[in-house]
């Protein structure tokens, strides 16, 4: 019997309206555990690196995480991953509620699927009845009402549905995948998903998911629950907190341009609380978390809608407008399926080029002097590639270049052709440079987490914070208790933190766990729910394997190495690992390549950012370097360099 | 009626609809809790407890298992509460064919909410213990009861019979028995 997962996976063709149940080799699970790293193996497999994201070749892939269905509480967030249409290198986009557990408890680890259909669809899977059906009375239909409206449609209010909306079907680059109170947001998955004419995707089960020791598990469980209910620092923060003096003081509004420190009162709190109070009618959870990080938002003349997070605020602060605004505008943005995160950076970045005159009244036609106005109409042109919308549909680093007469002067946050975090800085951190250089996310949040981000002023206060800190591997308390305000650490100890950050987000993405329990969250308060010493433990019990919390950093790893070299395989060198050129005030360019080359040569890695071919070997990826081999991506005279324990130099 | 009473322990589940956050932990709970062996297996179609779910017209109502019903019931009601639409369903515990709720999946046989009856004594349901967020709080408290006088077998028997054909039949049949001797 599998434990923890149900091992088999369903595979599914589009263009040719083939289903299949495939049963999955379990030594994979010891290895990748499941999530984005086993879906990072299939792709591996399967999507050669010219294939295009939005061809039917493409392979985009629905993943529960290892701990799914079981009874781990917060072990939620569905994977999401394929290859972007924004970045042309691999995404993994998370969302939480509901979907991965209700997959799990329908047979299947997985949804693997290929081609593209003729028509619109949308998959029903109930069980073992597998069903790809007609879509086409819900084209151009909104997100939540596409799940409202299959519910009804197939008789069953406890369907699962993620599904795709207007931004979706065109094929836009921001465009999201919704699901209940979530989405997955980034780096345009729900173009993949249009691209493939794939609707939505409902699912329901009713079978179990077996672990493997029950007693002990469940005890471990049951305390969790209180625990994670009662820990404050854990969860979403923005879900409750109304002070919202962090974000709109110290992040950049507009075009990611301007600080406005300030900007926050009393009196906006009151009024901003005022209008809360109003339109949100109660906070949701995902399944099995006793923390409740998303709104539900009744907008006057809007369908009712989601809130997580910082989309709490990012189209106020990119139209340089109130709340107001942003509730409103929420309410078109999520039935439309757009990501709260990039689409607010385009539209400023639009309306930037035209105070510019680089867009002029002949591409917008009747653009309305307001913020709102501009906003509105842009995301009414984008959604549907109308006109300039085709272009800024493509997010602002291709919209830039495709736009020309200088455009691209006006892209300036983004990294590896994605929007950033609007933030801008004064003294570089390294940890953080190394993360937005690195990071195969892309976004900070997916990598940012275990590690504070500053240190504690106070030494006592410091001291205090570091002998409770339980999470923290040894050496991160010596040079966190060492890090003095204003002072940069060892680069030893930021290139340790960079990895131990994105580690712990590896881990995360395998076993389904939510980052707001452990790998996010770890850097506010020092004390997440799960991380690397108890994890194990709650792997072991579940799914019947020996790990330690050596065994689960070897699997961070090997994910890590995997998904590096998805994108390597696609192009990604070290010229392209930078972060936004104005993210800091303060650069120091020669610190920043040490730092750079102490990483690659700390993960095992060429000076080019490959892994070289005794890296890939020591953790079972054989098969990697040999296609490197093969391609000429990695020579045979590095490999011998790196079996010499040197990074060496890497012809290409 | 002899006016006598007896205590009767009474357990509830209080719910606090505007609490609940849907998560469903205690679907989780009651269906580990009621696998063989205990926790072995996960499976909210088997909980005996149900989150009725509605996210976009916010509705969250934790319903238990009650008595099983071989036929739906002849026509339904709707309550409309500060303005929001419910149907009698949302509200009902009844396992019947109208929908798919407590019954097993693979056998169709209803299940019921057994308040967690284990030996030891549960301090409280597990779907209580695990609802953080105070949704469902568990209460006992004792209600008097009028006390029925307990039947022998015989009273049992004749009680049956004088159910069916009335009392003064079964006397004279009575009558009629002994007279034959």
């Amino acid at each position: 019997m599998r434990y923890a997962e149900t091992g088999f996976n369903l595979e599914i063709d589009l263009s040719q309206g083939s289903v299949k149940r495939v049963a999955t080799d379990p030594r994979l699970t010891g290895l990748h555990l499941g999530g984005q790293g086993t879906a990072a193996k299939i792709l591996w497999d399967s999507v050669p690196p010219e294939v295009d994201p939005l061809s039917p070749e493409n392979v985009i892939i629905f993943s529960t995480g290892l701990l799914h269905g079981t009874p781990v509480p917060g072990a939620n967030r569905t994977s999401v991953s394929t290859f972007s249409p924004l970045t042309n290198l691999y995404v993994n986009s998370l969302m939480g509620g509901w979907l991965g557990p209700e997959l799990k408890q329908a047979g299947y680890d997985k949804i693997v699927l290929r081609g593209a259909a003729s028509g619109l669809v949308y998959l029903y899977i109930h069980n073992d009845k597998v069903e790809i059906r007609d879509a086409s009375h819900l084209q151009g239909k909104g997100c939540q009402e596409t799940a409202t409206l299959l519910k009804q449609e197939l008789k069953d209010p406890n369907i699962q549905v993620a599904a795709i909306g207007l931004a979706g079907e065109n094929q836009v680059l921001m465009a999201t995948i919704e699901h209940a109170n979530s989405s997955a947001s980034r780096h345009g998955v729900g173009a993949v998903m249009g691209s493939k004419r794939l609707k939505a995707i409902a699912v329901r089960g009713t079978k179990d998911v077996n672990v493997a020791h029950p007693a002990e598990l469940w005890e471990m469980c049951n305390s969790k629950y209180k625990e994670i209910h009662e820990n404050k620092n854990c969860g979403d923060p923005m879900a409750h907190d109304h002070n919202e003096g962090f974000h709109v003081d110290n992040f950049a509004w507009g075009n990611a341009r301007t600080r406005r420190p300030g900007y926050w009162n009393k009196e906006r709190e009151e009024k901003w609380t005022g209008l809360w109070k109003k339109v949100r009618t109660r906070d949701s959870g995902c399944f099995n978390c006793p923390k409740d990080c998303h709104y539900t938002i009744s907008y006057p003349g809007r369908q009712t809608y989601f809130l997580k997070c910082f989309s709490k605020l990012t189209y106020a602060m990119a139209a340089f407008e109130e709340i107001d605004f942003n509730y409103d505008i929420l309410g078109v943005t999520c039935a439309y399926g757009l990501d709260g995160f990039s689409t607010p950076q385009v539209l400023a970045f639009a309306v930037e080029l035209y105070e510019a005159g680089i867009l002029t009244d002949r591409e917008l036609p009747d653009f309305p002097p307001d913020a709102p106005g501009r906003f509105f109409y842009l995301v009414e042109k984008i959604v549907r590639r109308e006109g300039i919308g085709d272009l800024l549909a493509n997010g602002v680093y291709r919209a830039a270049r495709q736009i020309g007469n200088g455009a691209e002067a006006f892209d300036h946050n983004t990294t590896k052709k994605v929007e950033q975090v609007p933030l801008k800085l004064g003294v570089i951190n390294y940890p953080f440079y190394l993360m937005y250089c690195t990071g195969e996310k892309m976004n900070i949040t997916q990598i940012e987490g275990s590690f504070p981000q500053a240190p504690i002023a106070d030494k006592e206060r410091r001291k205090a914070f570091v002998e409770n800190w339980d999470a923290a591997p040894e050496r991160f308390r010596k040079w966190y208790l060492e890090w003095e305000p204003r002072e940069h650490m060892p680069i030893e100890a930021s290139v340790n933190v960079c990895d131990w950050n994105e580690a712990m987000h590896y881990v995360d993405d395998a076993i389904g766990t939510c980052a707001w329990l452990s790998s996010f969250r770890g850097q506010f308060g020092g004390s997440p729910p799960y991380h690397l010493f108890n994890l194990p433990k709650f792997i072991s019990l579940a799914a019947g394997m020996e790990l330690d919390s050596e065994g689960l950093l070897e699997v961070a790893r090997r994910n890590r190495n995997l998904i590096r070299a998805l994108n390597i395989r696609r192009g990604l060198r070290r010229s392209d690992e930078k972060p936004p050129e104005d993210h800091w005030k303060k650069r120091d360019p020669e610190m920043e390549q040490k730092h750079l080359d102490a990483y690659y040569q700390f993960k095992g890695w060429t000076n080019d950012g490959l892994p070289t071919k005794e890296t890939l070997d020591r953790l079972g990826l054989g098969y990697v370097s040999e296609d490197f081999l093969e391609r000429g991506i990695l020579s045979e005279s590095a490999g011998a360099l790196c079996a010499e324990g040197s990074t060496g130099t890497v012809a290409n | 009626m002899n006016g006598r009473t007896k205590k009767k322990l009474v357990k509830e589940i209080k719910v606090n609809l505007d609490k609940c956050i849907g998560c469903r932990a205690c679907e989780v709970a009651c269906s580990g809790f009621h696998a063989t062996p205990k926790y072995s297996s996960i499976n909210p179609a088997r909980s005996r407890i149900r989150v009725v779910t509605d996210l976009v017209n916010d509705v969250l109502v934790p319903i238990r298992a009650g008595d099983y019903a071989s036929s739906e019931c002849t026509g339904r009601q709707s309550f409309t509460i500060d303005g929001k639409e419910y149907s009698e369903c949302t509200f009902c515990t009844v396992s019947c064919p109208a929908r798919d709720l407590f019954r097993e999946p693979d056998s169709g046989l209803p299940l019921k909410c057994d308040m967690c009856e284990d030996v030891p004594a549960l301090a409280e349901p597990m779907c209580v213990q695990v609802c953080r967020v105070g949704a469902l709080v568990y209460s006992e408290r004792e209600e008097e009861r009028e006390a029925k006088p307990k039947l022998g077998q015989m009273e049992f028997a004749l009680q049956t019979l004088v159910e069916k054909h009335g009392l003064e039949s079964v006397l004279d049949t009575v009558a009629r028995m002994a007279k034959k001797g």
